[in-house]
């Protein structure tokens, strides 16, 4: 029960943080196509928070509901990865992220559709419709980026190289993760861990882009909640209002 | 029976003139968004499913379909949502892909069913012919895969040079 609070809130937190980062970039996008996408995504991610910090606080039993869950945490109580709390940067650099974790998201949905956790099934059957697109899109514009001109592609390697090693923690399953395997919760390490690193080099081949090694050294550290200082910023800037004004409700 | 004169079929039939609040000529039954009606003693419950998953029209939507019947007399409502099966925009019908082209969006052009599984949604690939809702012309392109909703994508005709939404099949 209590990994599997925990391994809810990875999936909520994730989606949460990095629908937050993609919020800050409505009305600055590079176009009025890309700004109209990143807000969709945003929205998605948001609703897909919802679902799976609701059954969070379920589960848990103590009457925390997923607005509780989302603005009443501190850093040290978030479990989203590290990738996540990077910084929009460039746009090179958010659309590499993006790309990173659609594909990780894609393929991990796609196993939660055949969770043993009934209500993991359906979040993960809503979830992963809209996902298509995120992955899609993303992979689209990373070979369209990628393979362009001399400076698009310069910046899509840098952006790639520079995010690379948070891209490792994602696929390291820790004891929880483990647990969740093992009773059916969750998808097998490797199998999830193989899709994903073939999808991307597929799209990375496509893109004309080198892709580094997946056996390089990764960061790690997010899932278990011990974050950069970034993360404070994203949710100090999230939960003012519930900080300053407890309760306040529409 | 209840205070009113409501039956299973009436319900259904008053929820039909409930409007989508973001394209008020389609009804929520139309959208298929409506999954069941039934009575639980007095109680009439409706349970309705999200389009997708951040609507922020499933609040407004709900508090229609509340006042709807109210309207009707019927006091005692509850809303249930239910994520499973998932919507699809098969679920959408032939008299609300209709009022979607009446109203200048191009309704889905493909069965989500058709379009689904292997992962064949995630790769690259060309965007699907359609027609545009205002001259009918096929040549059409892609503007963007995002429109002004979640469900909806943006098109340009190359011939009556307009643009226009398009319902995505999803």
């Amino acid at each position: 029960m209590d990994a599997k609070f925990d391994y809810l809130l990875r999936q909520g937190d994730n989606a949460l943080i990095l629908s937050q980062q993609l919020c800050q970039l409505v009305g600055k996008g590079p176009a009025l196509e890309e700004d109209m996408a990143l807000s969709n995504v945003a929205l998605d991610l948001l609703g897909q928070t919802r679902m799976w910090l609701a059954y969070a606080g379920e589960l848990e039993g103590k009457g925390r509901d997923e607005d509780r869950l989302a603005f009443l945490r501190d850093a040290h109580d978030y479990r989203s990865c590290l990738l996540v709390e990077q910084p929009n940067g460039s746009y090179a650099d958010t659309l590499m992220r993006q790309f990173l974790f659609d594909t990780w998201h894609y393929f991990l949905l796609d196993g939660l559709t055949r969770s043993s956790d009934e209500r993991i099934r359906e979040i993960a059957a809503k979830s992963i419709k809209e996902v298509t697109y995120h992955l899609r899109r993303s992979g689209d514009l990373v070979v369209r980026l990628g393979d362009g001109t001399d400076k698009s592609r310069a910046m899509m390697q840098t952006a790639l190289d520079e995010l690379w090693m948070y891209s490792g923690e994602m696929f390291v399953y820790d004891e929880i993760d483990d647990a969740m395997a093992a009773q059916g919760v969750a998808p097998p390490a490797d199998a999830l861990r193989k899709q994903s690193l073939d999808h991307m080099a597929e799209v990375f081949a496509e893109a004309t882009l080198a892709m580094p090694s997946p056996e390089a050294w990764m960061q790690r550290g997010g899932k278990q909640g011990r974050h950069s200082e970034r993360l404070g910023f994203i949710l100090a800037e999230m939960q003012f209002l519930q900080r300053a004004y407890p309760g306040a409700a529409w | 029976m209840t205070a009113v004169d409501a039956s299973v079929e009436r319900v259904w039939s008053w929820l039909g003139e409930v409007a989508d609040p973001e394209i008020p000529v389609i009804s929520v039954v139309d959208l298929g968004i409506v999954r069941d009606v039934r009575f639980d003693a007095e109680q009439c419950v409706v349970t309705i499913t999200p389009t997708y998953s951040g609507c922020p029209a499933m609040q407004v939507i709900a508090d229609s379909v509340s006042e709807a019947l109210r309207a009707h007399g019927v006091e005692d409502v509850r809303i249930e949502s239910r994520l499973s099966p998932a919507w699809t925009t098969d679920w959408m019908s032939e008299a609300g892909k209709a009022a979607l082209k009446g109203y200048g969006i191009a309704p889905p052009v493909q069965q989500a069913i058709d379009i689904s599984g292997l992962h064949a949604g995630i790769r690259r690939r060309a965007a699907p012919d359609v027609s545009c809702p205002h001259c009918g012309s096929p040549h059409t392109q892609l503007t963007s895969e995002f429109g002004s909703t979640p469900c909806k994508a943006l098109y340009k005709c190359l011939d009556c040079r307009e643009p226009f939404d398009y319902f995505k099949c999803h």
